[in-house]
């Protein structure tokens, strides 16, 4: 059954991971696979339906191949590059650097770029001057790069500390040649965010359907609260919400073969995203088309507004905006609601996973190419990426040997809402090629919509389709 | 004086000839002027020039051209693709048309507003008013503030009140607009007064920040040129019983010819290249599409589109050259 899923390459990679778990569990669930390990100390081997190893948080001590840095001296030098650019990440990123070098000796040349920029960039950091070693994406994103031979394949490494990851983690960070190019450090869920002091208080609860979803942001809107917080300044969120509601009435298979180009957007099932989307927007925040996400979620800090869709990563503005910690304290979340129809099954959801990779083309690559491999094994330890989770609580560990007793209550439950969802999707941009996804594509045309919503849709679905149909042929 | 085999020299002789410098016809034969020294280093002075015109100035620009027919990603094989690119673009792809438009209505606004708003405040200043320095920094500041500096120092005044622009924010927080009226300065895509053809709500923001900018850069050339006027041509015309208006527009204006093809000139490629400010504030998305943008979205950014970049870049090549082409020739014929 194994070569389904190389059969599939060229897929978003994260259904391949989802595959790896049905073909063991039946049909069950299956990102237990992938993190059941992490989720709790509780978890028995028999609970990872693959006959890869697993080990168990308990286990996992004694296999120190993986979870504890090699304790050999390192000389020379090595370049990081990364996007963790917000202050608590830097932070997180600063931690590990210290650690790896109490480790190793070797303090290594951090260059981080704003997150946003970096990604714009990225084509041109690659091809030119880019660092030994640099953050990225896993799924089709990474995938693209390998294949353009701009990522150096680390099966070497990979295979030393393999045995810290269950088994799905192999498919998401193989590139379309079967060989491994990056390696994956921790993953994040999207859901809807809310304060609990404010549902308290004004006697809300938390929604399970699309009536009851309406019925709340109705009920906001007469409380003075701006109901649903939202912001597409940057282009990329909006994805968020067509991800959740294309997988929540369409399922998962069209949403990957959307992605993927075997669904066409002129199909009326993607009519059916929009109009659904057309009863959020009234709801959303007063000129969300020049905000940036940040700024959405200190509304939600200053409870101005109510609810926010976003990824888990949002725990990050709420520390910078409240340092206190109280805000953060009285924030919850939950899955976005279900809409009533089979794919209610699924309780599928975007958790995008992220990973270090290796440049191809840096110049000191070839002289530091011990130093940058050790860095990499180095992050696959769970000891460091609990570093940068305790900076940034967005960011939960990936590795099977991460101390989940250093979890927060909203890590716990987010590991759960992973754990329980059947299908996983990564993140629009993450899941589809990067020329259709960008700037002036999926992210215009969202912007497109969502500032005329009103307009003729088969008109506008034809013209998604006819630059998907303009886009040059993917040789993967 | 040597005779030398100019066979591998030979622009130099040429350029010379046309020079005026009476050079014997025949080629093979003759005694040059010039020192074998004097020769390689003509050969130097014009041949670099020529070189880096010919090769990194039209040679690129022929082989954009040569792409725009491609579908070319940076890596995979060169496939041709015909006029696929540019057909799309006319028929099919949404921001282009919206670009081109933007692009119209920045020519238009510095034509029509910006410009003559900077030669005006630059008569004004030119008149020794008091204070007059403190005016001209005042002005000038913006231009020397990179675009980068620009594009933040008017986020932060105009961004939703969410986001504590500081305008909207004393403008809901006076009670002057109530919160769900407050304009969206930067992300309102719909059109300026919804007439379609008028450029979207942001964009008209873009242009009155970019004017902000230019009126200053204006102002400072026109009052380079204005101190350059002969004073005894304002005596003159004065003498004549001339009054200010007429002085400036019969008089002042026609001398400063030069310094206006300048003005013109700067003025059409400034708003034709316009890029800093839309890419600072969100990359010319949303009402705020520019051709460079588009470019630099399409060709440079974590999408290679190649092919499809190079199009959009033969097309702003294509309508810069033609107000520049027209009113260079049309300033070439009557000085001669």
């Amino acid at each position: 059954m194994a070569d389904i899923e190389t059969g599939l390459k060229g897929q978003v990679s994260r259904r391949e991971v989802l595959k790896k778990g049905l073909v063991g569990a039946a049909g069950l669930t299956v990102l237990p696979t992938v993190l059941a390990a992490c989720s709790s100390a509780a978890s028995t081997p028999s609970a990872t339906p693959t006959a890869a190893p697993t080990p168990t948080p308990g286990a996992a001590t004694p296999t120190p191949a993986a979870g504890t840095p090699t304790p050999v001296a390192l000389t020379g030098a090595l370049h990081v590059g990364s996007n963790h650019s917000d202050p608590s990440e830097k932070k997180g990123m600063d931690a590990i650097d210290a650690a790896f070098q109490a480790a190793t000796g070797l303090a290594v040349t951090l260059n981080t770029v704003d997150h946003n920029t970096f990604q714009d960039q990225i084509n041109n950091y690659l091809n030119t001057t880019p660092d030994d070693v640099f953050t990225w994406f896993s799924g089709f994103r990474m995938r693209f790069f390998a294949s353009k031979s701009l990522g150096t394949a680390i099966d070497d490494v990979w295979a030393g500390v393999k045995s810290n990851y269950t088994a799905g983690f192999t498919t998401a960070v193989t590139g379309d040649d079967g060989k491994v190019y990056g390696i994956p450090v921790d993953y994040y869920p999207w859901c809807v965010f809310y304060r609990k002091s404010v549902f308290s208080d004004k006697g809300y609860t938390v929604p399970s359907t699309w009536t009851d979803f309406i019925a709340l942001c109705n009920k906001m809107k007469t409380d003075g609260l701006t109901p649903i917080a939202f912001a597409d300044k940057d282009g990329w969120p909006a994805m968020g919400t067509f991800d959740i509601l294309n997988l929540r009435i369409n399922g998962y298979d069209f949403h990957v073969g959307l992605m993927t180009g075997k669904q066409k957007w002129t199909d009326p099932k993607v009519t059916a995203v929009f109009t659904q989307w057309k009863q959020l927007i009234p709801f959303y925040t007063a000129g969300f088309a020049g905000l940036t996400w940040q700024q959405a979620c200190d509304t939600l800090v200053q409870k101005k507004s109510g609810m926010f869709l976003l990824g888990l990563f949002l725990t990050g503005e709420f520390d910078t905006a409240d340092p206190s910690g109280a805000a953060k304290k009285d924030l919850d979340f939950f899955p976005f609601p279900f809409l009533g129809n089979q794919y209610d099954a699924e309780k599928s959801l975007d958790a995008p996973i992220d990973i270090w990779m290796m440049s191809a083309k840096s110049q000191n690559l070839q002289a530091d190419l011990a130093n940058a491999k050790a860095y990499l094994k180095f992050w696959a330890a769970g000891s460091t990426q609990v570093l940068m989770y305790k900076a940034n609580n967005g960011f939960i560990p990936t590795a099977s040997d991460a101390d989940t007793t250093q979890y927060d209550v909203l890590t716990q439950k987010a590991v759960q809402i992973v754990s329980a969802a059947q299908k996983i999707t990564q993140f629009l941009d993450r899941d589809t090629r990067p020329d259709f996804a960008g700037a002036n594509g999926m992210q215009s045309f969202l912007l497109n919509f969502l500032s005329n919503p009103g307009q003729d849709l088969t008109k506008f679905q034809q013209s998604i389709q006819d630059f998907w149909d303009k886009l040059p042929a993917y040789t993967g | 004086m040597s005779k030398i085999d100019t066979e591998g020299l030979a622009p130099a002789p040429e350029v010379l000839s046309g020079a005026g410098l009476a050079l014997p016809d025949k080629r093979h034969h003759h005694y040059s002027l010039l020192t074998a020294r004097d020769k390689v280093l003509l050969t130097l002075m014009v041949g670099v020039p020529l070189f880096v015109f010919l090769v990194l100035i039209w040679g690129t620009t022929l082989v954009s051209v040569a792409l725009s027919f491609t579908d070319w990603n940076g890596v995979d094989p060169i496939r041709w693709v015909g006029l696929d690119n540019y057909t799309y673009l006319l028929n099919g792809y949404p921001f282009f048309w919206e670009a081109v438009k933007n692009n119209l209505w920045y020519l238009l606004v510095f034509i029509g507003f910006a410009t003559p708003m900077g030669i005006l405040l630059a008569v004004l200043l030119d008149r020794e008013i008091r204070g007059s320095w403190l005016y001209q920094s005042i002005f000038f500041t913006p231009v020397v503030l990179s675009l980068a500096v620009v594009g933040l120092i008017w986020q932060l005044q105009l961004s939703p009140s969410a986001g504590n622009g500081f305008i909207d924010s004393m403008l809901t927080g006076t009670g002057l607009v109530a919160p769900a009226n407050a304009p969206d300065w930067f992300g309102n895509a719909g059109p300026l007064f919804g007439i379609g053809i008028l450029p979207s709500q942001n964009m008209a923001s873009v242009l009155l920040v970019a004017s902000w900018r230019h009126i200053g850069y204006i102002m400072v050339l026109y009052l380079a040129g204005l101190k350059s006027v002969d004073p005894s041509l304002r005596e003159a015309a004065a003498i004549d019983g001339a009054n200010e208006r007429q002085t400036f527009f019969h008089v002042v204006f026609p001398v400063m010819a030069p310094i206006n093809v300048v003005i013109v000139v700067v003025t059409v490629i400034e708003s034709l290249r316009a890029f800093d400010l839309v890419y600072i504030i969100n990359h010319g998305k949303n009402g705020l599409e520019l051709l460079s943008t588009l470019i630099t979205n399409n060709a440079l950014s974590e999408a290679q589109l190649i092919g499809f970049g190079s199009a959009i870049a033969v097309i702003l090549l294509l309508v810069a050259l033609v107000p520049i082409v027209a009113y260079l020739t049309r300033v070439m014929r009557t000085e001669e």
